[in-house]
């Protein structure tokens, strides 16, 4: 339990999708420019790593790791089906948020009316699949851990773009020159950030 | 065929630092040259030959499933690189670790599809996504330029401080750390960004 407790504090402020690997940049750039939309599409993230990661990872553990498939009987004990895992997961990623967007638009017509146009973008939010892969090549043991760090990542990149809208708004009322108006402020604000988030690094827990 | 084609993707219209596509492979694989070479050339291949088959097939995918259609594309040349990069340069496929894979998510490749191939025939596709790729590719390699010098002293490699000058030596000169470190990718861009908006007024925003 502790571990998962750290685990979790880890992947939300030490390993910040955002800050220290740079996932979801593209729309976490496009969909900040103020904090009700950038609180929308933060949910989203949250809710699509939360149901794909925990798959993707059941999917790698008893599909695609090498011997994985020696549940289904001897004969397929010598398979290594690791070089699919790139095409398994995206089309896992596309087709859980079509899944959850037509479930949303079922049962709740007002998370979908919040959270509807972010969801087909977040299939191709790099921050969805790098989960997946950074889930393979750390090797998460168990189911919790996989899903205690989806939370904790989706956590830390909602963070990461609700205070980085909260501070474009406010970026609105000044005078910046007029070279690095719109993109250019945005890139060294967010560097700042992360100057700022690295005091979080080597936290021991 | 309009050389504009392969002209203005270099720098006039820039996909990182003007579209803002690409960004966070562009920054997370930057520590030192080398890495960034290889992901400037794997993006630029596996962009122009995706382009090439989306586009020979612009009129047979559907339109509704056309998304899908495009991510299995890509993300079998992404296969290929990947295990190509494995077999070849296992060392440098370790540094680069996920991000190969996030190739396939890298908003270039699927901004120029539905952009340029799904519109165009096979040769300028494939003339646009080799320019773009390159690119991207500038981007990479002057933010790499800059802060594989400034914070470990090499250039691919190979010491360019003189050994020296080093304050562990006797001397003043001591790498700057922060170089290394994420944030310093995200504040170059930005300073790219502010060269360019020097240059070329027009893209200046309000």
């Amino acid at each position: 339990m502790q571990e998962l407790v750290s685990l979790f504090v880890k992947s939300i402020f030490v390993d910040n999708m955002v800050f220290a690997y740079f996932l979801g940049m593209c729309s976490y750039l496009a969909v900040s420019k103020n904090v009700k939309t950038a609180i929308g599409l933060g949910v989203a993230v949250i809710f699509v790593l939360g149901v794909t990661l925990p798959v993707n990872y059941l999917l790698n553990k008893y599909v695609l790791t090498p011997a994985a498939l020696s549940w289904l009987g001897p004969d397929f004990a010598g398979l290594d089906l690791s070089f699919l895992s790139f095409i398994i997961f995206i089309a896992v990623i596309a087709s859980i948020v079509q899944l959850v967007e037509m479930v949303v638009e079922k049962y709740s017509p007002a998370l979908y009316a919040s959270l509807g146009i972010f969801l087909p973008l977040i299939a191709v939010n790099c921050a969805i699949l790098g989960g997946s892969l950074f889930m393979q090549e750390r090797g998460y043991e168990t189911l919790a851990e996989a899903t205690t760090f989806a939370l904790g990542s989706g956590i830390g990149w909602f963070l990461a773009i609700v205070a980085l809208a909260a501070i474009r708004e406010k970026l609105s009322y000044s005078q910046v020159p007029a070279p690095l108006r719109g993109l250019g402020i945005t890139f060294i604000v967010v560097g700042l950030m992360g100057i700022a988030f690295m005091s979080f690094m080597g936290i021991k827990l | 065929m309009d050389k504009k084609i392969f002209i203005e993707p270099l720098f006039k219209n820039n996909p990182v630092s003007v579209l803002v596509l690409g960004i966070c492979s562009a920054l997370a694989v930057t520590v030192k040259l080398e890495p960034a070479l290889v992901m400037a050339l794997s993006v630029t291949i596996v962009l122009g030959f995706s382009e090439v088959i989306i586009s020979l097939l612009r009129n047979t995918i559907p339109n509704r499933i056309r998304i899908i259609v495009q991510l299995v594309v890509v993300a079998m040349l992404v296969i290929l690189v990947d295990q190509f990069l494995k077999a070849f340069a296992y060392d440098v496929s370790k540094q680069l670790s996920v991000f190969v894979g996030l190739i396939i998510t890298n908003c270039i490749i699927m901004g120029r599809i539905e952009a340029f191939a799904l519109g165009n025939k096979p040769l300028p596709a494939f003339v646009d996504g080799i320019a773009n790729g390159l690119g991207y590719g500038i981007i990479l390699v002057v933010v790499a330029f800059f802060r594989e010098f400034f914070g470990s002293g090499t250039i691919l490699g190979y010491p360019i401080i003189p050994a020296e000058w080093y304050i562990k030596n006797g001397g003043f000169y001591e790498n700057n750390g922060l170089f290394i470190l994420p944030p310093m990718a995200l504040i170059l861009v930005g300073a790219f960004i502010w060269v360019q908006r020097s240059i070329q007024k027009e893209l200046q925003e309000k």
